[in-house]
């Protein structure tokens, strides 16, 4: 007793000050790309060929007087694969975690600001906003966005404070959070188990694969993430999202942080 | 050429022209595969490959001779669509023979528990093992389970959802009363075509699907990936990309091993340990995001070296956070062991024989923790293992406590490693171009992941490009071990048990 006490002391307090206090992210943390398509040649595919998931679209020589240089975040896995590719330096990742959207055309960016998550209406806010229970499904997730979801859960993050609580049941959950690309072989358990959460309920899309499939996009043994299965509320990008991307998402979501607040 | 068995030998990331892989008639190569693992060694891959220039099936085995430090490759060929199976004489081929069917439509003929293995098509169409009519889909989880029969036996299925956060599996318990005579694992949710999608390769997403093909052990395959490639490319890596490698492959395992010590308290109840690991796991990922943005290793680990440098403006404080972590990681986990309430729940539960631990084939912290000192960084070096020597960390109790205790042994011995590395990170540049892959070449590549041994075999065609890519993740043999570990155990100490082996559903199903 008197050694665990002791090691509690030496533990200290560890949850982060976020979001009251602006959290440091690693400086080689890649989160949103910011786009300049005045720098591209007309005729350069260089980001869109080294993209892995096609998430660049080019349409410069096609249509040069419209935004000529669109990436869709749904898509991207942050490598900045297009980065290193460009010689002209017209895409750029920036330290910015905040990433999460409440529509999947939101998430295709042209040049101007991403428009981060709406809160819920009104009446949702008054259902949802003051306690969230929420059932995880991991569908052929690769046990990344898996562990990033659970580290909310721990004291750094401390989730509860918020009123957010992963539950075991869907019958006690007010939403399910899906992670993976949806394989074939998951597609009726993910399916029964939204089934099973009583209405109203919320469903959000974690991670590149859950939102379009990611580097899986295309595989016959897949279904290219939820979109098509269930009415996405909120879609939340990454190759895993950050934890802080994860959580920026849901307060957004529930009103807890609103506009261009970090 | 020749050596063990009438195989061609190579090692560790070394690749032989395919054509120096010796074709033995099918009762030699039987033979070979039952004698090696009979002797001690152990199979490391055994699967098919369509080879459009020759006829039927190739199966190719790669056996793994750990006294030697070598790799012997050979293959037979199947005309037929059927065989006689060699898992009654070498049980650590169960599941590559299960797989070889369920992807070639052979039948290995006196299986002794052939069921599908992940729930997919044949990709040979027209040839089902099964005999199931063309064009039917398999539905996953339908397959005939092993039952116990008796009036107060009763069955409890679970899964393919959990009640966490947590990838699917399908587990099905034969009890008597509390008491599991019988645990069977059925998987193959999480199947997406990951290997499948690598033939043709290496392609724009190539490196993407490795970093994801179990994603907390993103360092652990690319780095397998990495050197088969550069196996084929030709060439060497500069020293300070070798070392960075191997920092980064023993963070992923500080993190996870940290992660597990934290379940495992969590599991019995032990708060203080639950909470203070469940933290010190994020220490370590951010430290590997420290070094390269990614709390996951993403982009770090590249063809022909690595992508993030630990320059020097970097070391001092990234020693300093590791090593603040390791103080706290070292309170948290001595927690563990002072603890009777702990340690009268690892001790004796869920135990693991030696000897089914080598019949079955086991790797890594749970093999380790049955007695066997296996650990592909001592046993098969690579890369900065051939110059630093990671003593292996073993513990002979085979039990929960055995899996949990080893895995302490090993975060201590990973910092020591970091620390010493970091100390003299040798020069040179982080990463050259590769060429293009030699044509018709074949190279393995072993590496120790933190689950165990990871292997990963490329074939090469004609053109250069890969014609197979066969992904061994250390679940495919440990899961067997889960279930025996089950045997005689009460229900309710499956979390336990399940958490003291933790292995990757994608990893398994692909």
């Amino acid at each position: 007793m008197l050694r665990a006490t002791i090691a509690r002391l030496k533990q200290g307090h560890r949850t982060i000050p976020y979001p009251a206090e602006e959290p440091v992210l690693p400086d080689r943390f890649r989160g949103l790309p910011v786009l300049d398509s005045a720098r591209c040649a007309d005729d350069c595919r260089a980001c869109a060929d080294a993209c892995p998931t096609e998430a660049i679209i080019r349409e410069g020589a096609v249509n040069p007087a419209g935004a000529g240089l669109r990436l869709d975040l749904g898509r991207c896995l942050f490598c900045t694969d297009c980065q290193e590719a460009c010689p002209a330096g017209a895409i750029r990742y920036t330290q910015d975690y905040r990433l999460a959207a409440r529509n999947r055309q939101d998430l295709v960016l042209d040049g101007q600001t991403l428009k981060l998550a709406s809160a819920l209406n009104e009446k949702s806010r008054r259902v949802f906003g003051r306690s969230l229970k929420l059932r995880q499904v991991s569908a052929a997730g690769c046990n990344a966005c898996e562990a990033d979801l659970n580290v909310l859960s721990t004291v750094v993050f401390d989730l509860g404070r918020f009123g957010i609580q992963f539950v075991a049941s869907p019958r006690h959950a007010d939403g399910i959070v899906v992670t993976g690309p949806v394989s074939e072989n998951m597609r009726t358990a993910l399916l029964e188990t939204y089934a099973a959460i009583p209405a109203p309920k919320l469903a959000i899309a974690v991670g590149a694969c859950a939102v379009s499939g990611g580097p899986y996009a295309g595989n016959p043994e897949i279904h290219n993430g939820c979109e098509a299965l269930l009415p996405v509320d909120l879609y939340i990008p990454g190759c895993p999202p950050h934890p802080l991307t994860i959580l920026d998402g849901l307060l957004r979501l529930l009103g807890q942080i609103e506009g261009d607040r970090r | 050429m020749n050596g063990k068995f009438g195989f061609a030998h190579t090692r560790n990331g070394i690749a032989l022209p395919a054509r120096d892989v010796p074709e033995l008639p099918l009762p030699d190569f039987r033979h070979a595969v039952i004698e090696a693992a009979a002797n001690g060694d152990r199979v490391a891959a055994l699967f098919g490959h369509v080879n459009p220039a020759a006829s039927g099936l190739e199966v190719y085995a790669i056996i793994s001779d750990s006294l030697n430090a070598r790799l012997h490759v050979g293959k037979a060929r199947l005309e037929s669509d059927r065989y006689p199976a060699l898992t009654p004489d070498c049980p650590q081929v169960h599941l590559f023979e299960r797989e070889l069917a369920e992807q070639y439509g052979v039948r290995p003929e006196g299986h002794p528990w052939f069921k599908p293995v992940r729930f997919h098509a044949s990709y040979r169409p027209g040839q089902d093992a099964w005999s199931r009519p063309e064009g039917s889909a398999p539905v996953v989880g339908v397959t005939d389970f092993y039952r116990v029969e008796g009036e107060q036996i009763h069955e409890v299925a679970v899964g393919p959802v959990h009640a966490g956060i947590i990838e699917p599996g399908h587990f099905r318990f034969q009890c008597h009363g509390e008491q599991v005579y019988h645990l069977e694992i059925s998987l193959g949710y999480q199947h997406r075509g990951a290997e499948r999608s690598l033939a043709g390769g290496p392609h724009r997403r190539t490196i993407h699907t490795l970093e994801t093909v179990a994603g907390d052990t993103s360092v652990g395959h690319t780095t397998a990936y990495c050197l088969a490639v550069e196996a084929l490319a030709g060439g060497h890596l500069s020293a300070r990309a070798e070392v960075l490698r191997g920092v980064a492959l023993e963070l992923e395992r500080l993190a996870n091993h940290t992660g597990d010590l934290g379940a495992l308290a969590g599991d019995v109840a032990f708060l203080p340990t639950a909470a203070y690991c469940g933290r010190l796991r994020g220490d370590f990922l951010n430290l590997t995001a420290f070094l390269c943005g990614s709390r996951f290793g993403r982009g770090l680990v590249r063809p022909g070296g690595v992508g993030f440098d630990l320059e020097e403006g970097r070391q001092a404080q990234f020693l300093e956070r590791l090593e603040a972590a390791e103080r706290d990681v070292t309170v948290a986990a001595e927690l563990l062991w002072d603890s009777a309430s702990v340690q009268a729940r690892f001790e004796g539960t869920g135990t693991v024989s030696p000897k089914d631990c080598l019949e079955l084939g086991l790797v890594g912290p749970a093999a380790r923790a049955c007695g066997v000192e296996c650990d592909v960084r001592q046993d098969f070096p690579w890369g900065v293992f051939r110059f630093v020597q990671i003593p292996v960390s073993s513990w002979d109790t085979g039990d929960v406590f055995s899996r949990a205790y080893v895995r302490w042994l090993e975060i201590q011995r990973s910092v020591e490693f970091i620390r010493a590395q970091l100390q003299s990170l040798p020069g040179g540049s982080l990463r050259r171009a590769l060429g293009p892959l030699r044509a018709g070449h074949l190279a393995v590549s072993l590496v120790e992941g933190w689950r165990g041994e990871i292997c990963h075999v490329a074939l090469t065609d004609e053109q250069g490009r890969i014609a197979r890519y066969k992904i061994v993740d250390p679940s495919f043999h440990n899961w067997s071990g889960l279930a025996m570990a089950l045997r005689n155990q009460q229900i309710s100490d499956f979390p336990l048990c399940n958490k003291s082996f933790n292995l990757s559903y994608c990893g398994f199903d692909l």
